[in-house]
């Protein structure tokens, strides 16, 4: 050991020599890579880093040497010092990162496992598809009107024009309740919703009846007895049949895209007159853009406001209806009625909550 | 309404080389809905006419058969072998050559048959695709009559012509005719058309031809007549007419059906031809006598109502008016002279006539529909003419009309009404012009218009039908697009929100709705296992009923419910849940509907009395379940659905609705009775939930353990607005408490208790574990509850926590209830 006045003798103090210092970094380093796992690498940590290590034992010589030449040692000795522990930290984070590695990939799961332990119900697109045209409606300020599928004959009849030996109340195939006398049907149609809305309310009216009516039709691929249809209704002071064409291209728009609109054909119904089917222009159609057929509408017949107590000469209004069992088969590309009516969860399972 | 074009086009210059798809496309623009175009049959190669020279009967063997030499304009006639007999030598047929592919891929060749070489086929109607005629060969004319032979036959029979099927709506009764047809086809085209009922009638001159008296003007105003002699009772209908017969759908019956049959096709009024010899005395139009009885042509004998219109003569009923002739008069073999009657009955007895008896005949439909007054005696002249010429018959006698029609009613239209209703502004000179063309008077004072509508558009009575015309006739494509402001809406009611959530709801938690048909049956109530005093078996019943199975309106949604679940099972489906929501029809006594009239709205007794007519419709909300609830997968094996589902379903529906269910045992048909849930809100049971009885679920054919849950919905009281709560920042306690509970008292109650003991401090509870079993005694189980308590206001202390131990476990011990183990 050397005295702090000895003379400078540069072999007594070789450990502070350039060379031994790069030799014990070098011999570090080497070690630090050549420690496998981070156990290894504690291992060979103290014969590097410890209190006896080369460096730590050369840094304590510096005493040793003549104040001329101690700061220039002592760099020498902390740049050794500096490198031997980054050479260990940085040999460590890459163990820690391998085995941080392997520890992952042994957690590696297949994702593509299935995971539907709660089955996914489904709603019934006659459902969506009604509630869907009735928010087209509610959007534009309309309100939604209900009525009772088991309806009295003067509502589903007289009320609408259609007189008791008018020839379209024999053809509307209607469902009659016993008694003979009860005066009740299974209402033909949502239109009766308009008489009822007409005597519950005053003008301005603007509403949509969504609802289930009933024909003595047998069940195929195109009929169905009971099915469902959506009722407007508007009536205010100066509405015109431009009026009405322009809420029925709307209601194309919102459901068959914006190129959808309607195309009207003159036809009769008892309740309205001017009277028209309509059909819609649906390009999307799974056979071709085209014409479908989609339903009937008009302008109010004064008659029926007559018996509801609007005064015809200061309202007018219109009223439409349409199919959805007819709108759901050319949306959707349904080609049997059967597979809309008979309930198999196939069918209802593929259009979701939501339509 | 079956259309020949053919015939249409005698009375309306088609343009030539207008398409099919043309016409049809008229026909939509005015109204007409062309339901079918039938095209005629597909016959290739030679099809000729041929007139029979000799017939030779062939016998020994199974049948009479013909071998016949025709001439279908070679030098030589040719020999054919034919089976029918309903020909004569000299008779006009129809042949095909060897050659000729008939529909059908028939392919006609010269074989031998019976002996002889058949060089070509005679063709009945059928087999030329024509009509259906197949009791006989078609015969085109008798003794030399008809077409040459030679010629072409397919335009002869019809073959180039195509037959357009229209749906007439019952406004427009006039387009049940060619006459009508022309009109509106001619003003649709816009080209020249001809009416063929405006021809005159010649002046027969007379005694007139019968005496007839009209007892009932109100609904016979108008009834004429005329009488022949000297119709040739054999005399066969022409081939012309049969086919146009055949082409329209009625079939040939003899030259004086026929003849009434074609002019009500081609004028539109139908007519009755009496046998003139079995009249008796006067003819007297006059209501039925109740009780009356008359034999119609159909050979069934009718009771008649006092509403019924006769035609009648001194035996009684001839005839059913407007609807059915009587049987005894009928034209027969042997008639030589007949009393041909066209009248003009009132539309809607004809259709209360009709409807009584069942007879929707070809007349009936056109009189309730409205028929044009003045076309009786045009009808006639024209039937008259057609006996003449082809029966031989002569008018006797002058023509009886008994014509008490008033006037015809004006309209008042304002011109710009038409412009005001479609949105366009029509010139009063269009309005004007359009409503002539249909054939209306119209007498014009500045704008003001009075419009008489001509006398075969009865249904023309008011301005609004008026201005349909003028708006059709102009063309609805000219109606623009505008959309309206309505004012602003409330949205969606709370009951129409509710019943949406409610089936969000369920699908969401994994149940598919299932819409099935309301109709149900005793047997399925029965299948039930209802009571007979259950309300659910007071059922309204449907006279029509599609199925007398089923000929009630559904009280309970679980009959659909479960035949929706046999039918996914059925199809191979193992896990199924269904959810169905809904209107129930309420059975029971109640007032008739009253049926007011419609000059003005119904006074507010009067509609409180409708109103009150119409049962009850709840709507109800069901559930049904089988099958694995959970599915088996990789995770481990599925969870079996059971009655907790079905009740977990009805809380679902609760939440959704925003009210508090409380659930308690109940029994109640179709559930188990110690696996059924009664479900309660607000102290008022809503509804079902739980396992189904074996005996339905065997009744029924569904596995054992199906579950299902019925709700009211409409029942539910309307959701309160719901109160944020205070959240407390301090930290919970969380204390597990296990009790020994005797089986008779259920969890739910055990939890009030719970709830009710923790006092303040109480923020949430839930049961998590139930053990029966050593070491709790038999009869009680164990209900281990893990709570969490919490104070607003600071950290909960030791002694907190030990004394809302003390403070539950005091309230549940009163009820037989001991603590098991519990600690925080």
């Amino acid at each position: 050991m050397s005295g702090a006045n000895d003379p400078y003798d540069p072999k007594q103090v070789a450990a502070l020599s350039a060379e031994a210092l790069d030799a014990a970094v070098a011999a570090a380093r080497e070690a630090f890579a050549a420690a496998a796992d981070l156990e290894a690498l504690a291992a060979v940590r103290p014969a590097h880093l410890g209190d006896r290590a080369p460096v730590p034992l050369a840094r304590r010589e510096l005493g040793a040497l003549p104040p001329a030449a101690r700061a220039d040692a002592g760099k020498r000795v902390n740049a050794a010092r500096v490198a031997v522990t980054e050479a260990f930290d940085a040999r460590r984070a890459e163990l820690e990162a391998e085995r941080d590695a392997r520890a992952l990939a042994e957690e590696r799961v297949d994702v593509t496992l299935p995971w539907d332990r709660s089955p996914r119900g489904a709603r019934h697109p006659l459902t969506t598809l009604q509630e869907r045209i009735a928010d087209v409606f509610v959007g534009m300020g309309y309100e939604v009107a209900d009525g009772p599928e088991l309806e009295a004959e003067w509502f589903n009849f007289d009320a609408l024009n259609i007189g008791r030996d008018h020839p379209a109340r024999t053809m509307m195939d209607t469902f009659f309740v016993a008694p003979e006398d009860s005066g009740l049907v299974l209402r033909t149609h949502t239109s009766p919703v308009q008489a009822r809305t007409l005597l519950s309310r005053t003008p301005p009216v603007y509403v949509v009846a969504p609802g289930r009516v009933y024909r003595t039709d047998e069940l195929d691929a195109t009929h169905t007895p009971v099915f469902h249809q959506v009722e407007g209704l508007a009536v205010d002071r100066g509405l015109t049949m431009a009026h009405l064409r322009g809420t029925l291209d709307h209601l194309a728009r919102s459901l068959f895209g914006p190129e959808a609109v309607t195309r009207w054909r003159p036809s009769y119904f008892p309740f309205t007159e001017p009277s028209a089917e309509f059909d819609v222009w649906f390009p999307e159609h799974r056979d071709g853009p085209r014409w479908v057929e989609w339903g009937g509408c008009g302008m109010v017949n004064p008659r029926v406001l007559v018996a509801c107590g609007v005064d015809p000469e200061e309202y007018s209004g219109f009223a439409f209806g349409v199919g959805i069992e007819r709108a759901l088969q050319f949306r959707s590309g349904v080609g049997d009625m059967r597979d809309i009516v008979e309930g198999d969860v196939r069918f209802t399972e593929a259009f979701g909550v939501e339509l | 309404m079956r259309v020949p074009v053919g015939w249409l086009a005698e009375y309306v210059d088609v343009p030539a080389g207008t398409t099919v798809e043309e016409l049809d496309a008229a026909f939509v623009r005015l109204g007409l809905e062309v339901e079918e175009v039938h095209r005629p049959a597909e016959v290739t190669g030679p099809l000729v006419v041929g007139r029979v020279r000799e017939i030779e009967e062939l016998t020994g063997f199974k049948k009479p058969i013909r071998y016949c030499r025709v001439d279908v304009g070679e030098a030589e006639p040719r020999g054919i072998v034919c089976g029918a007999r309903n020909f004569a030598v000299d008779d006009t047929v129809v042949v095909a050559l060897p050659g000729a592919v008939l529909p059908g891929g028939f392919a006609i060749a010269a074989r031998t048959t019976y002996d002889h070489v058949s060089d070509g086929m005679i063709c009945s109607a059928r087999e030329l695709g024509t009509g259906e005629d197949h009791t006989g060969i078609l015969v085109l004319g008798t003794g030399g009559e008809g077409p040459e032979p030679g010629a072409d036959a397919r335009s002869v029979v019809g073959l180039d012509d195509v037959v357009v099927e229209l749906a007439v709506t019952p406004d427009r009764g006039y387009c049940l005719s060619m006459r009508g047809l022309a009109r509106e086809v001619g003003t649709g085209l816009g080209v020249s058309w001809r009416d063929p009922g405006a021809a005159a009638a010649p002046a027969w001159s007379g005694e007139p031809a019968w005496e007839v008296t009209v007892a009932d003007a109100d609904r016979c105003d108008r009834f004429s007549m005329v009488a022949l002699e000297g119709l040739d009772p054999a005399a066969p209908s022409p081939w012309w007419m049969r086919r146009r017969l055949a082409q329209s759908g009625i079939r040939s019956i003899s030259l004086a059906v026929d003849v009434t049959n074609y002019v009500m096709l081609e004028l539109g009024q139908p007519m009755h031809a009496f046998d003139r010899d079995a009249v008796r005395g006067p003819i007297v139009v006059r209501r039925a006598r109740e009780g009356e009885r008359l034999t119609t042509l159909d050979g069934s004998t009718r009771t008649l109502s006092d509403d019924d219109l006769l035609i009648t003569d001194d035996t009684g009923p001839i005839g059913l008016a407007a609807v059915m002739g009587g049987a005894s008069t009928e034209i027969g073999d042997g008639t030589r002279a007949v009393l041909l009657e066209a009248a003009h009955w009132e539309p809607t007895g004809v259709a209360r006539t009709a409807r009584r008896h069942r007879l929707p005949s070809e007349a009936a439909r056109r009189f309730e529909r409205g028929v044009d007054p003045e076309m009786t005696v045009a009808a006639l002249a024209r039937a008259a003419q057609l006996l003449a010429e082809y029966g031989g018959a002569r008018v006797v006698g002058a023509l009886v009309d008994v014509d008490t029609r008033g006037p015809r009613p004006s309209i008042a239209l304002d011109a710009d009404r038409p412009g005001r209703v479609a949105g366009v502004p029509y010139p009063p000179a269009q309005v004007v012009g359009l409503l002539e063309a249909v054939g209306c008077a119209v007498d014009a004072d500045g704008d003001r218009l009075a419009v008489t509508p001509p006398s075969w558009r009865p249904d023309l009575t008011d301005p609004a039908d008026l201005v349909e015309e003028v708006v059709r006739l102009a063309g609805y494509d000219d109606v623009p697009s505008v959309l309206p402001t309505a004012p602003p809406g409330r949205g969606l009611t709370e009951t129409q929100r509710r019943r949406r959530a409610v089936g969000r709801a369920l699908a969401e938690a994994g149940h598919v709705e299932a819409p099935s048909y309301p109709f149900v049956g005793v047997p399925a109530l029965d299948a039930l296992g209802l009571p007979d005093d259950d309300p659910r078996r007071r059922l309204l019943l449907v006279r029509n009923p599609l199925s007398e199975e089923e000929p009630a309106l559904r009280t309970t949604l679980l009959p659909g419910l479960l035949a929706t679940l046999a039918r996914n099972l059925a199809r191979g489906r193992r896990d199924v849940a269904l959810f169905e929501h809904g209107a129930v029809f309420t059975g029971g006594a109640r007032a008739a509907a009253p049926l007011p009239g419609v000059d003005a709205r119904p006074d507010d007794d009067t509609l409180a009395a409708l109103l009150g007519a119409v049962p009850e419709q709840p709507w109800h909300v069901a559930v049904a379940l089988t099958g694995a609830r959970e599915p088996r997968g990789w995770w481990g094996p599925g969870r079996p659905a059971g009655w907790a589902d079905a009740v977990q379903a009805a809380r679902l529906v609760a939440a959704a609705a925003g009210v508090q269910l409380f659930v308690r045992p109940g029994e109640q048909a179709p559930w188990h009775p110690g696996r059924c849930a009664e479900l309660v809100v607000d102290d008022r049971v809503v509804g079902y939930a739980g396992e189904l009885h074996p005996r339905v679920c065997a009744a029924l054919d569904l596995p054992a353990r199906t579950s299902a849950m019925e709700l009211d919905v409409d029942a539910l009281p309307p959701a309160a607005v719901p109160v944020g709560p205070r959240i407390s920042t301090f930290p919970p306690v969380f204390l597990d408490l296990a009790f020994v509970v005797p089986d008779e008292i259920t969890a739910s109650h055990v939890e009030s208790l719970v709830r009710g003991g923790a006092g303040e401090l109480f923020e949430a509870v839930r049961l998590f574990d139930v053990y029966s079993g050593p070491p709790v005694p038999a009869g009680s189980r164990s209900l281990a509850w893990s709570l969490v308590l919490r104070a607003p206001d600071r950290t909960l202390t030791a002694e907190d926590v030990a004394r809302v131990r003390e403070g539950i476990v005091a309230v549940v011990e009163m009820q037989g209830i001991t603590l098991r183990s519990g600690g925080a």
